[in-house]
């Protein structure tokens, strides 16, 4: 019992470019503002068998794909969670099987997410030798006040001594990824965290306004007036902060939330994901895309497990894009990323819309003279506004 | 069909009733004083209603009315009764009772009801006392010169203070407290002898029985079914079912389809004559075609003069009307069309607000009107409904002497003004003398002069104020009743204009004056209105992607303001692989969100904002009873 796609799904696999995702939904303690699809030991006590799991997705989607014809996996990227939460041995063995079934290709980016106190010189070393190119170390401050307001657990100097240590086990591609905007955060605290990202030499920083989700212990403090919402002012402030530190510093931003030195910082898994490719994500809650049909998984790990054990599928819901929808995701994709739009992909009055707009000065003049549709500093602060001018 | 003569009147039919055996009369009390239930003892003493047959407060037509307990439509009911007691005992008579509307929105239909009586049962509750609705129609009354019998009523109540109410009424008509007749409507106690006074004191109708007919029009009602139904009460000669009649306001010559008299319901009759009180039925489809006021005559023999006392019904508030879904527009149109059948008093004429869209500029005859016909609008027909603040009528006379009347403040004109004149009313306050001080502050801060205080009693106080209309339709009563614990009672009727010092104050998005909250205040409130609409607006509007101004201006002259900042980031985050499906499907909703949006000038707002920012300064300000159960 496995998922059958349909031939438009499958037509041209890999054409696009194909990514594997893998999310770990395991994580030591459960961050106040996280949503993620995550679990702690005492939520779910399952941990080892989900290895054999992950693997036992991946033959099936072999299955699935095998008369499409294997593409080389050109990006990888465990996600979380905490993937370092798992031996380093069995992240590589997925590696492995990722590698046997459809061959990992010879320049494949290999990333994982790590949390600062999760990874040891040792860890990083082992990461390493199984093939991972690349961290990306949740940072989020430098500020312990900060760090306390999110429940982060380690010690601000700890994410500087992992992307050392990350350095010296190898890896040429390391990520901070930065929190602002967070309530008691002022603007020495953000700049010292810039300086910090800046300072440890890293190749790539993504730094993200706190978003206040629905259901998290942090959300219930500020509905019961302990903790002040946050500020979109604030959040504009420290967002022109960061373009402006990491600019002077040699970074460029290519989507509206990150920023890499040299086109070799940015991460190509997440571009593939706002460039329309395909990739296949494994694991409890992930999401996949291939040609048009987006799928995710069923979100707890132990249904996961027990479905695949089973024979049964693990796909908890489907979409079939429209080719409106295609191009509603083409714009609001696209828009976020330095590249920008091809000015024909906007239809109809979304043109005259784009022209209204570099007359704003939310799209660059330059840019659009030369056919493209990019966002300036003010328009990616606006970018959903933009955005939902020039949907179809 | 109940017996029709169970009083022995038998050669008492209608048409053939001597005037002298005939006593016409309306009941005056306040909404919730027990006239209903007592009017339905009546009914079932008289036997013209079985008790199978009775529900509660049979006479209530509408839906509304029932709901609320007040009776907005009059209607005559013809009811039989033989003296039970004293001199006449034995005696038949036809007594006619007219049922008066109770509130001060429809003071002139109360003015003709009054008119097609004799007599007035002026019905006070024994736990409360008079209140001022009651106190105004009392006086109308009493200039009409009718005899006014005094009766408390719900006597049964344990709160019930007969002696203290019967003081206080015997001091306002001028008669002696034993006078005072108590009834309970609910246990029908002192019911029959209140019939049997009401015989005694009231004098029979007095008319010219040769003469040319005369029948006065004191109520119109439309009914799908049978058109308009005509109540009249006859002055002079004798209509026939056969005759053609004219409405001598209009010279309209109409066949007659239908004569009759309810007893409560609908009797054919083939005559009415001097004194009585009836129906008829012309087929006439407006009640703008049989207007209450109108005298009835007989085209074959026409009267040469009419009787006195007709007017045109004059809109005093106005309100915009307009639907929340823009595509209601010619539903609500339909329905005003429909309403405006059977209230000759409703006007509207179709009006275009850049903030709300499409909608109706509708007159009132006050806030009662208004309340009912929008609630009658929602629930008839389903409308959903946004009402602009309620407005006054002004007069505007122009340096170059041009006259201009303004029902909509955003038609105020704008060049130079020499003279404005605003509607006022004389107002009376009924309160427990604790509260006066209190009462007094609000008629001032109102424009309030006051005219007079009396002492009812020892602990009620009577004050009669001038205050401008437009200040009272404004949340007045709400403020009288939070600011005297709800003891206190209010009655107004129009006593002209005069000539004040008003301004129009735009509010202005972004430059673009939004034409839903021109207000037309006196000068010294303006700057007070402004401040208040644009901080409340500044809550209410989204912040765009550019600063907008919230200004309030009268002409040029900027009073106050207020700046929603322009909006500076609104862009989510993070938009990885498993959040493309929910960002794609959120930024749909918001584009279409958008599309909803009301556009002034270039500012985008929802029309929430709008509905948030009118919804607080159109609550009608009469609080008339709800009944539980």
């Amino acid at each position: 019992m496995h998922m059958v796609l349909p031939d438009v799904a499958l037509a041209a696999v890999g054409a696009r470019g194909f990514g594997v995702y893998v999310h770990v939904p395991f994580c030591a303690r459960r961050c106040g503002y996280c949503d993620f699809n995550t679990y702690t030991p005492a939520e779910s006590g399952l941990r080892g068998g989900y290895i054999d799991a992950l693997l036992g997705e991946a033959q099936r989607a072999a299955l699935v794909l095998g008369g499409a014809g294997p593409p080389l996996v050109e990006t990888v990227f465990f996600g979380g969670g905490t993937p370092t939460l798992l031996p380093a041995a069995d992240l590589g063995r997925v590696l492995e099987r990722l590698d046997r079934l459809w061959g990992l290709a010879s320049d494949a980016e290999v990333t994982t997410e790590a949390n600062p106190e999760s990874v040891s010189p040792a860890t990083l070393r082992a990461l390493r030798a199984a093939g991972f190119t690349r961290l990306s170390v949740g940072m989020q401050s430098v500020a312990p006040h900060v760090l306390a307001l999110l429940d982060r657990r380690h010690e601000p100097g700890q994410a500087l001594a992992a992307v050392e240590a990350a350095r010296a086990a190898g890896f040429d591609h390391v990520n901070l990824d930065l929190i602002y905007g967070t309530p008691g955060e002022t603007p020495e605290d953000f700049a010292g965290s810039l300086a910090a990202a800046v300072n440890a030499g890293v190749d790539h920083v993504s730094a993200y306004a706190l978003i206040i989700e629905e259901g998290t212990p942090l959300a219930a403090r500020m509905a019961r007036g302990e903790v002040p919402y946050p500020d979109d002012d604030v959040a504009a402030d420290r967002y022109l902060a960061a373009e402006e530190a990491l600019s002077a510093a040699g970074f460029s931003w290519y989507e509206v939330s990150n920023w890499a030195r040299g086109v070799s910082g940015r991460c190509r898994h997440n571009l593939g994901y706002w460039r329309g490719a395909d990739w296949w994500g494994f694991g409890a809650g992930a999401h996949s895309h291939l040609g048009g049909v987006r799928w995710w998984n069923v979100a707890r790990p132990g249904d996961y497990r027990d479905r695949l054990a089973r024979g049964l599928p693990v796909v908890a819901g489907s979409e079939t894009l429209t080719e409106a929808d295609r191009q509603v995701e083409t714009v609001l994709l696209g828009v976020r990323l330095a590249e920008g739009l091809p000015a024909g992909a906007l239809r109809g009055p979304a043109a005259a819309e784009a022209e209204a707009a570099v007359a704003e000065g939310l799209l660059d003049a330059g840019a659009w003279r030369v056919g493209r549709a990019v966002l300036t500093v003010r328009g990616r602060l606006l970018a959903d506004a933009v955005v939902r001018r020039l949907l179809p | 069909m109940p017996d029709p003569d169970p009083a022995g009147a038998g050669a008492r039919l209608p048409g053939h009733t001597e005037p002298a055996s005939i006593r016409n009369f309306c009941i005056i009390a306040h909404i919730d004083h027990g006239k209903s239930t007592l009017a339905d003892r009546m009914l079932q003493l008289t036997e013209v209603v079985d008790a199978r047959k009775m529900r509660a407060q049979y006479l209530d037509r509408m839906d509304i009315e029932r709901e609320r307990g007040i009776t907005i439509k009059s209607q005559a009911v013809r009811m039989p009764w033989r003296v039970r007691a004293g001199e006449r005992a034995g005696t038949s008579v036809v007594l006619n009772m007219i049922d008066t509307p109770g509130h001060v929105d429809f003071t002139y239909e109360v003015s003709r009801s009054l008119a097609a009586c004799e007599g007035a049962v002026l019905l006070v509750d024994a736990a409360q006392g008079i209140e001022a609705q009651t106190l105004a129609n009392l006086y109308l009354a009493m200039e009409n010169d009718l005899t006014i019998i005094p009766v408390l009523n719900k006597i049964d109540l344990p709160a019930a203070q007969p002696e203290k109410y019967a003081d206080e009424v015997a001091r306002l008509i001028g008669c002696d407290p034993a006078d005072c007749l108590r009834v309970s409507g609910k246990t029908g106690d002192g019911v029959a002898h209140l019939l049997d006074e009401i015989v005694r004191q009231v004098q029979p109708p007095v008319g010219q029985v040769d003469d040319p007919v005369r029948a006065m029009i004191f109520d119109s009602v439309y009914d799908i079914y049978r058109g308009v139904v005509t109540y009249i009460r006859v002055i002079d000669g004798r209509i026939s079912a056969r005759d053609r009649i004219k409405m001598m306001s209009t010279g309209a010559v109409h066949e007659l389809l239908e004569l009759g008299v309810i007893s409560p319901e609908p009797v054919k009759s083939g005559a009415i004559g001097v004194g009585e009180v009836g129906y008829l039925i012309t087929g006439v489809k407006d009640v703008r075609q049989s207007r209450v006021g109108d005298t009835v005559t007989i085209a074959a023999r026409p009267a040469a003069t009419a009787l006195g006392g007709y007017s045109d019904p004059r809109p005093m508030v106005y309100s915009g009307l307009y639907p929340i879904d823009g595509s209601e527009y010619p539903a609500l149109r339909d329905a005003l069309d429909r309403l405006k059948l059977n209230d000759a008093a409703l006007s509207y004429e179709p009006e275009t607000s850049a903030a709300l869209g499409f909608g109706f500029r509708c007159g009132f005859l006050g806030l009662l009107h208004l309340e009912i016909i929008r609630e009658r609008l929602e629930r008839e027909f389903g409308l959903d409904l946004i009402s602009t603040a309620p407005n006054v009528v002004y007069r505007v006379i122009m340096e170059d002497a041009e006259e201009i009347q303004v029902t909509n403040p955003s038609e105020y004109p704008t060049g130079k003004i020499a003279r404005v004149f605003e509607p006022t009313v004389r107002a009376t306050v009924l309160t427990p003398n604790d509260y006066v001080g209190a009462v007094m502050e609000l008629c001032q801060g109102r424009r309030g002069q006051l005219l007079g205080m009396d002492y009812l009693s020892t602990d009620r106080v009577e004050l009669r104020y001038t205050l401008p209309l437009g200040e009272i339709i404004y949340d007045f009563f709400d403020q009288l009743k939070s600011r005297t614990k709800g003891y206190a009672s209010l009655d107004y009727e129009s006593s002209g204009e005069q000539e004040s010092d008003l301004v129009k104050v735009d509010i202005l998005l972004h430059g673009e004056p939004v034409d839903a909250f021109s207000s037309i205040v006196h000068k010294e409130k303006a700057y007070a209105y402004g401040v208040t609409i644009a901080a409340k607006l500044r809550k209410l509007i989204p912040r765009q992607q550019f600063e907008v101004p919230i200004q309030a201006a009268i002409g040029s002259r900027i009073i106050a303001r207020e700046t929603i900042r322009a909006m500076r980031k609104d862009v989510l985050a993070k938009c990885y692989g498993g959040d493309i499906t929910r960002k794609r499907k959120l930024l749909e909703r918001q584009k279409e969100g958008k599309r909803r949006m009301k556009m002034v000038g270039r500012v985008e707002v929802p029309q929430e904002a709008f509905i948030a920012a009118l919804s607080t300064s159109t609550t009608v300000d009469q609080g008339p009873k709800r009944r539980s159960g």
